[in-house]
């Protein structure tokens, strides 16, 4: 369960205030399938940042499982996104020097998890994304739409109760987009809360739940 | 995060850009090779320095008339006129229970003559002592008798030079040899020995002490060398020879002892620290390499700005980040330090192929000191880098804002 209180979000730009986000209260339940829409610069990502817990409020409280985490130390913030996230970029993010299943098993070897356990992981992982074929192979030989999907793998090898997704499918064409959202809407099928941005009004459309968001507020609820 | 872990992923980002990483292992290899070949040419200088000095014989002391302090210290301003050192002394000295072998020396330029030819020649006045003292070996004859000192026997040495210059090819044992005014029959020639201590044995005449005082017309010695007990310390046979010598002098400390060990210990010394200095030299590259690191990582931090945002989002605490770099830079410096030091090793035994006379040895603590420097370079100039990485805010650092 996350709960936003009053979240703002100001960028100091020299003499200027800019508030990407002003006032948000928001609630996402544990299993949810929220999009968020809205125009650009709207401030979708930021808000996405805050869920994520990577990025900090000028203001406002968030709750995450009722526990204040507004002002934890950085660490253990990390730690949190750790345990508790998984993200998807529009641009992957994966490691050009390192093959896919490297890439995937990044999260278990930040966590300190043994060897054995972490290549019994990767390899569900890989297969899960049908993808184990190409598990030696560096992202620049895969296309967009596999090393989506392997961005997916690596974020949920950890098994996060969140998934969180910035435009996963803005690099994509329409049938490897959708290969890609059916793939997310599994794992929200099997209780991870998707939370996801994207500009495109069909894909936002299938969520369970959509806002939208204009000049840093949430002006519409679905 | 595991430090296994680490340091693969660290040695994976080094493999990812191999030219500029090998260029960067180079450069601190170079560095490493330097301080190890110069520091093991310097310390081959030394022990060759150190190893003509005690082919002069173990346990030799040199006594000079005059106290003159070879140390550093500031001579007496009121020069008291040191008596001269005698004979007597000489032979007071070899009576004492240290002293092995006496032989005074005294020194002097005269021309000598043979069958019409004639060249000034450095004329040694000794005993027999001599051939102990200096470990003389003959070429022909025999060294000059061992009888009583106080006796000016017409005899004489030949150093090779000499022998050569005045005889050539003919029979020179059993000749006779007018030295200054007086004659004198060879009964000996010096087997040739070459320059030892800055003179040349074989460029001289030697003949019985008392002959010399008589041609040089003078008591007073140019100096005393001596062989004492091995078993004794060197300073408590210069103890020793001091007394001895005092109590003829009238309570007078009016002489200079060098000993070998003493003249050894200096040459030493100025060796090392001149070794030292080459090494410190050779040490600046190190420095160099360890910017060139610095240089190397910081380029490494702007390129995987993305890849370290990634890290940091999918949960990586700063330092994690922080210890990754570390690594890396570290990593780079052992490996320059690892070629460095295969690369000076080998050079060294290279040279010493082919210059067999240096004795070449890689002293340890330059391996020590100079792996030491690179790993300190290596960490001192990737903290820099490594702090700016791990400070890098993982939102901007991903949208490469
Ligand atoms: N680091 C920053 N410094 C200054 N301004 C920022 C920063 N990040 C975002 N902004 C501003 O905040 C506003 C919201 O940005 P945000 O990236 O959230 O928009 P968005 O809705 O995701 O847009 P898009 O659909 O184009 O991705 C924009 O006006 C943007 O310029
Ligand atoms: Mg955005």
């Amino acid at each position: 369960m996350i709960s936003l209180r009053g979240i703002c979000r100001h960028y100091r730009l020299g003499e200027q205030q800019l508030a990407a986000l002003t006032d948000i209260d928001l609630d996402i339940a544990q299993g949810e399938y929220l999009s968020i829409m809205g125009p650009s610069g709207s401030g979708k990502s930021t808000l996405l940042n805050q869920i994520a817990l990577l990025d900090r409020p000028t203001a406002g409280t968030y709750l995450l499982n009722g526990r204040d985490v507004t002002s934890l130390p950085d660490d253990e913030l990390a730690r949190i996104r750790r345990e508790n996230m998984g993200f998807v970029f529009q641009f992957f993010h994966l490691i050009p020097r390192l093959s896919a299943a490297e890439n995937i098993e990044i999260p278990l070897l930040l966590a300190g998890i043994d060897p054995s356990l972490r290549k019994r992981k990767v390899t569900e992982a890989i297969t899960a994304i049908g993808l184990a074929g190409r598990s030696a192979h560096r992202p620049d030989q895969l296309s967009g739409g596999e090393r989506q999907r392997v961005a997916i793998a690596r974020a949920t090898i950890m098994q996060p109760s969140t998934l969180l997704a910035d435009e996963p499918t803005g690099n994509l064409d329409q049938a490897t987009g959708k290969q890609v959202i059916d793939l997310l809407e599994d794992l929200n099928r099997r209780g991870v809360t998707l939370i996801m941005v994207t500009h495109d009004q069909a894909i936002g459309g299938r969520a369970g739940r959509r806002i939208r968001i204009v000049d840093g507020r949430i002006i519409g609820a679905g | 995060m595991r430090g296994t872990d680490s340091i693969l992923l660290a040695f994976g980002a080094i493999r990812g850009h191999r030219l500029r990483s090998s260029l960067t292992i180079l450069g601190m290899g170079i560095g490493v090779s330097a301080v190890v070949l110069l520091t093991s040419l310097g310390n081959a200088a030394r022990s060759y320095v150190t190893g003509e000095f005690s082919e002069l014989g173990a346990n030799m002391v040199i006594v000079l008339p005059g106290r003159n302090e070879t140390t550093g210290g500031i001579p007496p301003i009121m020069g008291e006129t040191p008596r001269d050192l005698t004979l007597d002394d000489a032979l007071a000295l070899g009576r004492s229970p240290v002293i092995r072998e006496v032989a005074p020396v005294m020194l002097g330029s005269v021309p000598v003559s043979a069958r019409g030819l004639e060249r000034e020649v450095t004329v040694i006045g000794t005993t027999s002592g001599m051939e102990i003292v200096r470990n003389l070996r003959m070429a022909r004859g025999r060294f000059l008798a061992a009888g009583d000192p106080h006796l000016a026997a017409p005899e004489c040495v030949l150093g090779e030079t000499v022998r050569k210059e005045l005889f050539g090819a003919d029979h020179s044992l059993g000749e006779w040899l007018r030295i200054g005014d007086r004659r004198c029959r060879i009964i000996g020639v010096l087997a040739p020995s070459g320059v030892s201590l800055g003179s040349d044995l074989d460029d001289m005449v030697m003949l019985p002490v008392a002959s010399a005082e008589i041609l040089f017309n003078t008591s007073s010695l140019f100096r005393v060398l001596l062989q004492v007990d091995p078993n004794l310390r060197q300073e408590d046979a210069a103890r020793e020879i001091r007394r001895i010598i005092m109590d003829r002098h009238e309570g007078e400390d009016d002489i200079t002892i060098i000993s070998q060990d003493s003249v050894l210990a200096t040459f030493d010394r100025i060796l090392l620290v001149l070794t030292l200095g080459i090494g410190a030299i050779a040490g600046i590259s190190l420095a160099v390499a360890g910017i060139l690191i610095m240089n190397i990582m910081l380029v490494s931090v702007t390129q995987r700005t993305a890849e370290i945002g990634l890290l940091r989002a999918i949960g990586a605490p700063a330092g994690d980040i922080r210890r990754l770099f570390l690594i890396e830079a570290l990593l780079l410096s052992g490996l320059g330090t690892g070629f460095g030091l295969l690369a000076g090793i080998l050079g060294a035994v290279l040279l010493h192929r082919l210059y067999p006379l240096l004795p070449l040895a890689i002293p340890a603590w330059s391996v020590a000191a100079s792996a030491g420097t690179a790993m300190l370079a290596g960490l001192v100039f990737g903290a820099l880098p490594a702090i700016r990485a791990a400070r890098l805010n993982p939102v901007t650092a991903l949208t490469g804002r």
